[in-house]
């Protein structure tokens, strides 16, 4: 499904701040994984999503969807069949825009954006329908402009709008940990809600340890670039909290803090 | 009465130049610099092709059409090239000014005695009870057509994603659309509308000279903050429509100040005092609006 292969990224390249990120990474993700990713600040999970989205072009190296090499590919076009929710509520939905007209917006997604007309009357009910399995109440609110909604429903929304259209992988970047602690569950019984509902193969950064141990079906740690920890399966639902947090301890230990 | 007239004829060609601005400023949050060389720029087009004794009319998709490339081109240098917004504005603005004069072959180009859509053979076929009114009338009429035309295309789909990219860009990426190429059609709608106010202008000023385009970008953003700070809650109108009343009312702070005795060299220096004081009053609203928030 997904490849890095042999990925190297450097930031600063040529400075005396130079600071290698990745060195010789690689990553396979299997279609249908719901892999979670832990580590401590630094240690390269946003950038590996940033470097899988075309945010951020890797130094040498391949990344492969579904055995398709895209690593040169411009990040609008790669995201034509991916979705990535952000930790910023701001950057999933048009706040300036009612929440008919980003659902509209986003259903077009993989169309022409052409001269037709943006907002059909007869959708209202479908959108409705589609907003009332949020139970956040904002089935009532089609007509309002999201900026005026709460972090928590416009990640929600958020959510909604980046699956709404068929992606063959969907990027959650730590989506909730803007979030209070009971909104932030929410959306993430949400997430797992529509995941596995559409079985899509996801990535998840968090920093919330039990999230990556209740949810996903895939846990990885990463630490300075490199992955620490890796258990699927049957290995992966045996692991708890305490586990990973002793590991998690233990790097943090080395590096001193 | 002829002071009121000619506040509205102005305030109104203006306006539909201010509805490009509006595009640019509010939608695009880019300070489009290009607006001082386009609209002089369908000035100098509607100059020379009415010189000619070309088609008034056809002048009007001309000049939109000719804005529009300008447009393209002010955003290429911009997305293309990575130049930052406020300089690939200036670099182009700068350039038009030779274009322009270029276009019309001198720094002034008269048209009195040519037929434009104010004179001709059907305004001059009309009762002397409506003749007064002629050019307002048919100034409201290309303004409206402009601000319906605006208003339809931003309900469009390609309409909703140049009201995107302004918002938050990254969405628009996520909808697997060019944010780039959003913004590059933006510019060209914005200096079109612009262009095709210059070309109205040359036309019921019946002269062109090259440089009747300084200072149009500041009228512009005076008129979109006029518009959108004072009619903001009002809910019936349009922004669009606030836009053009905000022309009209800016061309009539204009006109009284210059009533109450001021020379018309000293215009520029109205111009921007109130534009100053505008922006300064709707800074004021907006730090009001958080503390009640």
């Amino acid at each position: 499904m997904l490849e890095l292969r042999q990925i190297y990224k450097y930031y600063n390249p040529g400075t005396v701040n130079e600071l290698c990120l990745f060195r010789d990474f690689s990553l396979k993700v299997e279609k249908g994984e719901f892999v979670a990713v832990v580590g401590s600040n630094g240690s390269g999970k946003t950038s590996m999503l940033n470097l899988i989205c075309g945010s951020m072009p890797v130094d040498s190296g391949q990344i492969l969807i579904q055995g398709k090499d895209i690593t040169s590919q411009k990040e609008y076009k790669r995201m034509r069949r991916m979705g990535r929710v952000f930790q910023n509520p701001a950057l999933g939905t048009c706040p300036s825009m009612t929440i008919l007209e980003n659902l509209a917006m986003a259903e077009n997604k993989g169309k022409p954006y052409n001269l037709g007309r943006g907002v059909h009357r007869k959708k209202e009910n479908e959108y409705q329908e589609l907003l009332k399995t949020l139970d956040l109440g904002l089935e009532d609110k089609i007509h309002v402009k999201v900026g005026s909604l709460s972090g928590g429903q416009r990640q929600a929304l958020a959510l909604l709008m980046s699956t709404m259209t068929p992606i063959d992988f969907l990027i959650l970047d730590e989506h909730t940990a803007a979030l209070d602690p009971k909104t932030a569950e929410v959306n993430m019984k949400l997430t797992d809600q529509i995941v596995q509902e559409k079985k899509l193969t996801s990535i998840m950064v968090t920093h919330n340890l039990r999230y990556a141990i209740e949810y996903g079906s895939r846990l990885l740690m990463m630490h300075q670039g490199r992955i620490i920890l890796d258990k699927a399966g049957e290995e992966k639902k045996k692991l708890k909290v305490e586990d990973v947090l002793e590991l998690f301890n233990e790097i943090s230990i080395e590096c001193g803090n | 009465m002829t002071l009121l007239l000619s506040v509205l004829e102005q305030g109104m060609i203006y306006g539909i130049m201010a509805l490009g601005v509006y595009i640019t400023y509010k939608i695009l949050d880019f300070p489009d610099l290009t607006v001082d060389g386009s609209f002089p720029m369908g000035a100098a087009i509607a100059a020379v092709l009415i010189s000619k004794n070309f088609n008034p009319l056809l002048t009007l998709p001309i000049c939109f059409l000719a804005g529009a490339l300008v447009g393209t081109l002010t955003g290429l240098i911009h997305v293309k090239l990575k130049v930052r917004d406020l300089l690939s504005g200036i670099i182009m603005m700068t350039a038009l000014y030779t274009v322009n004069l270029r276009i019309a072959g001198r720094a002034n180009l008269p048209i009195y005695n040519n037929t434009t859509i104010f004179a001709n053979s059907f305004t001059e076929g009309l009762s002397e009870r409506i003749a007064p009114f002629s050019t307002v009338l048919i100034i409201l009429v290309i303004t409206l057509i402009g601000k319906f035309l605006l208003d339809w295309y931003l309900k469009t789909k390609s309409g909703m994603l140049l009201r995107a990219v302004g918002d938050n860009d990254q969405i628009v990426t996520s909808l697997s659309v060019d944010k780039g190429l959003v913004k590059i059609v933006g510019l060209a709608i914005s200096n079109g509308l612009v262009s095709l106010g210059g070309c109205v202008y040359a036309q019921q000023q019946r002269y062109f000279d090259v440089s009747m385009g300084t200072g149009t970008v500041v009228i512009g953003l005076a008129s979109v903050i006029i518009g959108t700070s004072l009619f903001r809650r009002v809910t019936v109108l349009r922004v669009t429509s606030s836009v053009i009343i905000g022309s009209i009312l800016y061309k009539a702070c204009v006109a009284i100040a210059i009533n109450r005795g001021f020379a018309s060299t000293d215009l520029k220096l109205i111009t921007s005092v109130l534009f100053l004081v505008i922006l300064v009053i709707g800074m004021e609203r907006k730090r009001k609006v958080k503390i009640d928030a």
